[in-house]
């Protein structure tokens, strides 16, 4: 009697040594894949003129320009602070521009409950075109529209977010369980019954938390979009930088460093208090 | 004897997904009162019957008739009001699993809705007659307390008798039931299989449950139907249903063996004559 013929093993067949069925090793293709990826890596390093040396020779300037932060000046600390709000609110009111936006849009684009795979594709595409145009430019073609100011970079900011937060809708609902909508379109639910109770209840928590990254990144976003004339914070800190007045972008630069910060903890507070 | 009229007709109804069978050619009536139990194997076309029936999945041969409609015509308003009239019990419940109880149970009563009280149930907000309702339904399978209870944090047996509740409260002609059991314990598996066969009697609803257990088909069910590789292979009172037949149904022996092959061969023949 051999080793194995005990326990569980006694059962099991025994005779010449076995070989596993053929499979092939992965081990090639990656190798490939990261020579390929090094190749990319270093012609895009020629071409972004990567030279991390003269970070080094150019440190005394970079010195020079951060003594001008060390002494942020007060002077128009009131005008800021209410371009502070103004951004809050640009943020806001394109936030919610972007979730009205992205309901029909992402419920449309959803392979799974869009009444039509025309309409399905049509939806998918307006939010590729939503997302692939940057918000500053939407923002500039804003500006020609309606003016320079707030309700310019609102706009902008909400249609491109609308876009994105449509596609993240509409992948959280091809992603949920088809029974728990099965067990509502079987008691003869209309389509809008079945998206209020069937789908809704098992999206709702996935958006929410999409909804409030996308405010903190809208957030970071208006206190820019000013830069090209669309209200906020983000005209001053344009204009402080561009005539090298280090120490009020000092101060321009604290203040959305703390309205980020402000609203990066209190979307988190909302999370956890609602997921 | 007074004749009854059927509740479902089938006439030569058979499907296929793409190339292969899933249903033979069967032709059948089911009438109300009844309570029929569907048996056979993984795979024999038990759930494909049931989902042919409530019309989530159309035949591709044949006919099937609820009452007076032809099940093929159905669109849109019409066959939500079919899917009104069939009540659906699942082996895994498909309740809203982040919805409370009574909202669940509410849900059975979407298709009842007209008017403003639709709109509104769209905020789950439901007139005070639909919410007595659903809170009647639960009463009766037990289950009241737990009507604020989100749904997902009760028992698989707890949640089956919910999902009875909601089909109490959807009020519908016949029950289908896809396994309703496989997924509970003894206990819970007789409450609900007696639940529903006073549902069947006492409303005189057709009851139509596949089921893997042939003792529970046995205790519970007045006909069965038993299904092998797509094809129907008993159709009979229960008492009929032998152990020859559960043999017949549920092993593969040689004889039974060289039958499949026999009823492939002329489910392939009708395939290409049709």
């Amino acid at each position: 009697m051999g080793r194995g013929m005990t326990g569980t093993l006694a059962g099991v067949d025994r005779g010449p040594a076995l070989e596993l069925p053929p499979h092939t090793s992965a081990v090639g293709r990656s190798l490939v894949a990261a020579a390929g990826l090094a190749l990319v890596l270093a012609w895009a390093a020629r071409v972004v003129e990567l030279r991390p040396l003269e970070l080094l020779r150019d440190s005394g300037n970079i010195l020079v320009f951060l003594k001008g932060f060390l002494r942020p000046s007060f002077a128009h600390i009131g005008e800021y602070a209410w371009q502070a709000v103004v951004t809050v609110c640009i943020a806001l009111w394109g936030s919610l521009l972007a979730i009205v936006l992205a309901i029909p849009l992402g419920i449309l684009g959803s392979r799974n409950i869009s009444p039509h795979p025309v309409v399905y594709h049509l939806a998918r595409r307006v939010m590729d075109l939503l997302r692939a145009v940057n918000e500053f430019v939407f923002a500039l073609m804003f500006v020609t529209a309606v003016g320079l100011g707030p309700f310019a970079g609102m706009l902008a900011l909400g249609i491109h977010t609308g876009g994105v937060l449509g596609k993240l809708l509409s992948e959280t609902i091809e992603a949920i369980d088809p029974g728990q909508v099965e067990g509502v379109t079987s008691v003869g639910a209309s389509r809008l019954q079945v998206i209020a109770f069937g789908v809704a209840p098992q999206v709702a928590p996935n958006f929410l938390s999409y909804i409030l990254l996308r405010f903190e990144s809208d957030i970071r976003s208006a206190s820019v979009i000013g830069m090209v004339g669309g209200g906020g914070i983000g005209f001053y800190l344009w204009d402080t930088i561009r005539s090298f007045n280090d120490s009020e972008a000092a101060t321009v630069i604290l203040l959305i460093v703390a309205i980020v910060m402000c609203v990066d903890v209190l979307s988190s507070r909302i999370r956890r208090f609602a997921i | 004897m007074k004749t009854i009229a059927p509740i479902f007709r089938l006439e030569h109804v058979s499907k296929h997904y793409s190339s292969r069978r899933a249903l033979g050619t069967l032709s059948l009536t089911v009438k109300p009162g009844e309570f029929v139990a569907v048996i056979g194997r993984s795979g024999a076309g038990k759930t494909t019957l049931l989902r042919c029936l409530a019309r989530f999945t159309p035949v591709t041969g044949g006919r099937v008739y609820f009452r007076d409609d032809d099940l093929a015509t159905l669109r849109g308003a019409a066959l939500r009001r079919h899917r009104r009239r069939v009540g659906m019990i699942y082996q895994q419940f498909n309740l809203v699993r982040r919805l409370r109880v009574l909202d669940n149970v509410l849900i059975g009563r979407l298709g009842h809705l007209s008017g403003v009280a639709r709109l509104l149930a769209l905020g789950r907000r439901f007139p005070s007659a639909d919410r007595d309702i659903a809170a009647r339904c639960l009463q009766h399978v037990g289950l009241l307390e737990r009507a604020w209870q989100r749904t997902d944090t009760l028992s698989g047996g707890e949640q089956q008798r919910v999902a009875i509740a909601k089909i109490l409260a959807q009020e519908p002609e016949v029950i289908l039931a896809d396994e309703p059991i496989a997924s509970l314990d003894l206990a819970n598996s007789e409450q609900v299989m007696d639940t529903l066969r006073h549902i069947a009697t006492d409303s005189d609803l057709a009851v139509i449950a596949t089921l893997h257990h042939v003792d529970f088909a046995r205790r519970y069910a007045d006909r069965v139907l038993a299904f092998r590789a797509g094809h129907l292979v008993f159709d009979g009172p229960v008492a009929d249903f032998t152990d020859a037949e559960v043999q017949n149904v549920f092993h593969e022996g040689r004889p039974a063996k060289i039958a499949d092959e026999a009823l492939n061969a002329i489910g392939a023949l009708e395939w290409v004559a049709g």
